[in-house]
């Protein structure tokens, strides 16, 4: 069960019972469903795109509160709520549109918190179109859905800004340390989730920062570093402990850990290390993974330099290999650095790109070229050993592969030449190595994914869970915290009878 | 926060700095390295480490400076603080006993070769070592590796002290008294360990070096160390830095470490323009 699609029967009773609550009653009845159904969904405002290019600004303003009111009215608050199965985190999706309706933002906030801790982080990078949004019971009548991510975000965007943000109280205090290895989406979910509960949680980051790609991967007009920083300020205020600049397995390992008293281990060490090609001339200067483009400009914020002393290079034709999420910011953050052609090269047709479609029609109207039906099949390098062509090959679509998409084939004797002077490789990721490398015991798939149960998330090794890109590969940012949160409620279970 | 024990000059801009750091002088073994930051501005370098006392919770570095993160670094001083440092990293070198090892050093490539050559000696081996520098005043670490060589021989460019000319003048002296050579560790400037292979290679002489590429994160997560081994993409961070030294690429390796050189001319200008008072130590070697 890699994606919860059931509703378990303790979520069901808490959504029946505040469907049944008077003020939701009340509410129901100043409209009537029919004028809901009319009413149009309010559109993000944005940034016009020839100025957000000139900066690492957002490109979504966010709703005013009016907007938010105005669609938290379409909701039809349904009795049979499905927006929720689509939810990796469970949240309480019509309580809180319900609550926005009403003006009570702060209250809407909270119910969200009951059970996700990052909603300014998932309110702006969760594909709603497939979980909530892509069940909503608009969307299944062919109507736009409510748009539960921009409300998510709203209120999350209004509590910071009313300063103090609120930390529920722990009411009991487990005495039991819990170790999280990785502060990405799996780990802080997973930790938050701990916290409340009432466990003593340390979380252990390798790198500098706490956020994964959160961090390092997605770019700040995305998401601003200052909002993930705050939201990772309030699982520390629900007594959270975070170390950074350590790794784990090299550091010291979980045997090590478990010596210093830790009882229980969830690993959300994400999927560190990149795929390059195997082309020739990929060993080029000036040809990058995703990750180390991305980590120099997010991280270590190169877009600053020479006021960071980390560089990257401005690429005038920056060409950006890859058809998802990753390559989309990656080609967006080559635009906002001065590249007069920032092109996208995929190797199948716009529909079977994997990124977000509000991804590429941001991308489109940033005046970013796709090129379509396109591989390629070596790199040229100038006598400075910095690229300066690709070879590409045209391509054609055959029958579908074990993904269902239709299958590239090269046409034979369509190379061409394209003058590039910036290569970034964006085509996946497999797991980073070092915690399997350095737990024994620890039963590895394929490509080194952590091999868990996917009820409890539990790996081979007894009190040893894990969640995220490490047993998924490569996947989404909520994905990650659905993982970390069903891995809080197996700890808690495994911590309890022990 | 990393407190700096002492930071002090060991030859013309290279410096030996101790900074506390207890769970990587617990963990380390010959051969990681550690990636550290010298303030919030500042980028991950990697520095190997060159020795270590668990009881005190000590590493030890040994650094050149070259560039802004380096001056950096030099700049600190005793009891000031490093923003972060994190490691152990890198594969720890293998170890056995081979016989007699050759540890030739170049440069300041003698301060990653010192833990290697120790903890050789402490397998057993008959350390035989070359030390190589460009001029008598950049030597480094001679004693230290004395005291766990049975031969030390040192070479110099301008022959000013030693003998004139390179570590592989010293390594074919070597061969040519008819030493028998189970092993060579080589570190230093790219190029010279490109010809200690060449060397190594003809006389069939197994032979490991390690890389110092360009990294960021040191943890497998970016692939900017990557380095061609044996016609295969390899990571230094994680599956270094030690390698076969005679199926490195060598030429590719030394074309990537240049791959910023306009942006360090641009960030060290820009330093040299905070410390004007720095400006002849920082330029003055180079005119």
């Amino acid at each position: 069960m890699k994606n919860s699609m059931h509703m378990p029967e303790e979520l069901k009773e808490k959504l029946r019972s505040r469907w049944n609550e008077d003020w939701r009653k009340e509410l129901r009845k100043k409209l009537k469903v029919k004028e809901r159904m009319a009413l149009e969904r309010t559109p993000m405002p944005e940034n016009e795109p020839l100025e957000r290019i000139k900066g690492f600004f957002e490109v979504n303003k966010g709703y005013t509160p009016e907007m938010a009111m105005a669609e938290a009215r379409r909701c039809m608050d349904c009795a049979n709520p499905t927006c929720v199965i689509g939810c990796p985190v469970a949240i309480d999706i019509p309580t809180f549109v319900k609550k926005i309706e009403m003006g009570d933002f702060l209250g809407a906030v909270k119910v969200i918190k009951e059970t996700n801790a990052l909603p300014a982080v998932c309110g702006r990078v969760c594909p709603q179109e497939d979980q909530c949004e892509g069940n909503c019971t608009y969307t299944r009548m062919g109507k736009r859905p409510v748009a539960i991510g921009n409300l998510e975000r709203f209120v999350a965007d209004y509590e910071r800004a009313q300063g103090e943000v609120e930390v529920p109280e722990i009411k009991v205090k487990k005495n039991k340390k819990v170790a999280i290895i990785g502060a990405g989406p799996a780990g802080l979910t997973a930790a938050g989730e701990l916290a409340m509960m009432g466990y003593d949680v340390t979380i252990f980051e390798a790198l500098h920062k706490p956020g994964g790609v959160l961090m390092y991967g997605i770019p700040e007009f995305r998401l601003p570093k200052a909002i993930l920083e705050k939201e990772i300020d309030y699982l520390k205020k629900l007594g959270v402990e975070i170390i950074t600049d350590f790794v784990v397995g090299k550091t010291a390992t979980i045997d090590d850990l478990k010596k210093q008293g830790y009882e229980a281990f969830f690993i959300g060490s994400g999927a560190g290390a990149p795929w390059f090609l195997g082309l020739p001339g990929e060993e080029l200067n000036g040809v990058y993974s995703a990750n180390e483009y991305l980590t120099r400009v997010n991280l270590m914020r190169a877009f600053e330099f020479p006021e960071f002393d980390t560089p990257i290079p401005r690429g005038k034709r920056v060409a950006v290999i890859g058809g998802g999420n990753t390559a989309m910011d990656a080609v967006r953050t080559a635009k906002r650095l001065g590249a007069e052609h920032a092109m996208i090269i995929y190797r199948r047709s716009r529909a079977e790109m994997p990124a977000r479609e509000e991804e590429i029609k941001h991308a489109e109207e940033e005046g970013i070229e796709f090129h379509f039906l396109t591989n390629p099949k070596r790199f040229i390098g100038d006598e400075n050993g910095w690229v300066k062509q690709m070879e590409c090959v045209k391509m054609e679509l055959g029958e579908p592969d074990a993904s269902g998409r239709r299958r590239p084939i090269p046409i034979p004797g369509s190379e061409f030449l394209m003058d590039v002077d910036l290569v970034i490789v964006a085509v996946g990721t497999k797991p980073n190595p070092l915690i399997p490398q350095t737990t024994p015991g620890l039963k590895l798939a394929k490509w080194g994914e952590i091999e868990v149960d996917w009820e409890t998330m539990g790996t081979s090794i007894p009190g040893v869970f894990a969640g995220g890109d490490i047993v998924r590969g490569g996947a989404t940012v909520i994905l990650a915290m659905g993982d970390g949160r069903r891995a809080a409620k197996a700890i808690d279970a495994y911590l309890s009878g022990k | 926060m990393y407190k700096i024990i002492f930071n002090r000059p060991i030859a013309n801009k290279v410096k030996h700095m101790r900074v506390k750091a207890p769970f990587i002088a617990q963990k380390r073994k010959p051969g990681n390295f550690v990636i550290l930051i010298p303030d919030e501005h500042g980028e991950r370098i990697p520095l190997t480490i060159v020795d270590s006392n668990p009881e005190e919770g000590t590493i030890d570095l040994i650094y050149q400076e070259v560039g802004t993160s380096t001056y950096k670094l030099g700049l600190k001083k005793d009891g000031d603080d490093l923003y972060r440092i994190v490691g152990p990293l890198g594969k720890p070198t293998h170890i056995e006993k081979f016989g007699t090892v050759v540890a030739i050093g170049g440069g300041v490539g003698i301060a990653p070769l010192y833990p290697i050559a120790k903890g050789m000696k402490e397998a057993g081996n008959r350390i035989v070592t070359i030390l190589g520098a460009r001029s008598r005043n950049l030597l480094i670490l001679e004693e230290k590796m004395r005291a766990i060589s049975d031969d030390l021989r040192v070479w110099t460019d301008d022959g000013s002290y030693g003998k004139k000319g390179l570590v592989t003048h010293g390594l074919q002296e070597l061969i040519d008294e008819g030493l028998k050579i189970d092993h060579v560790v080589a570190i230093g400037p790219t190029i010279m360990m490109k010809f200690v292979a060449k060397l190594t290679k003809e006389h069939n002489i197994p032979t490991i070096v390690s890389l110092n590429p360009i990294m960021v994160d040191g943890t497998g997560m970016c692939g900017a160390c990557r380095v061609l081994v044996g016609g295969e993409i390899k990571f230094a961070c994680v599956d270094g830095p030690e390698f076969d030294g005679h199926q490195v690429d060598y030429d590719n390796l030394i074309l990537r470490l240049k791959a910023y050189r306009e942006y360090e001319r641009i960030s060290l200008e820009r330093f040299a323009n905070f410390y004007p008072e720095l400006r002849d130590y920082i330029f003055g070697g180079a005119k």
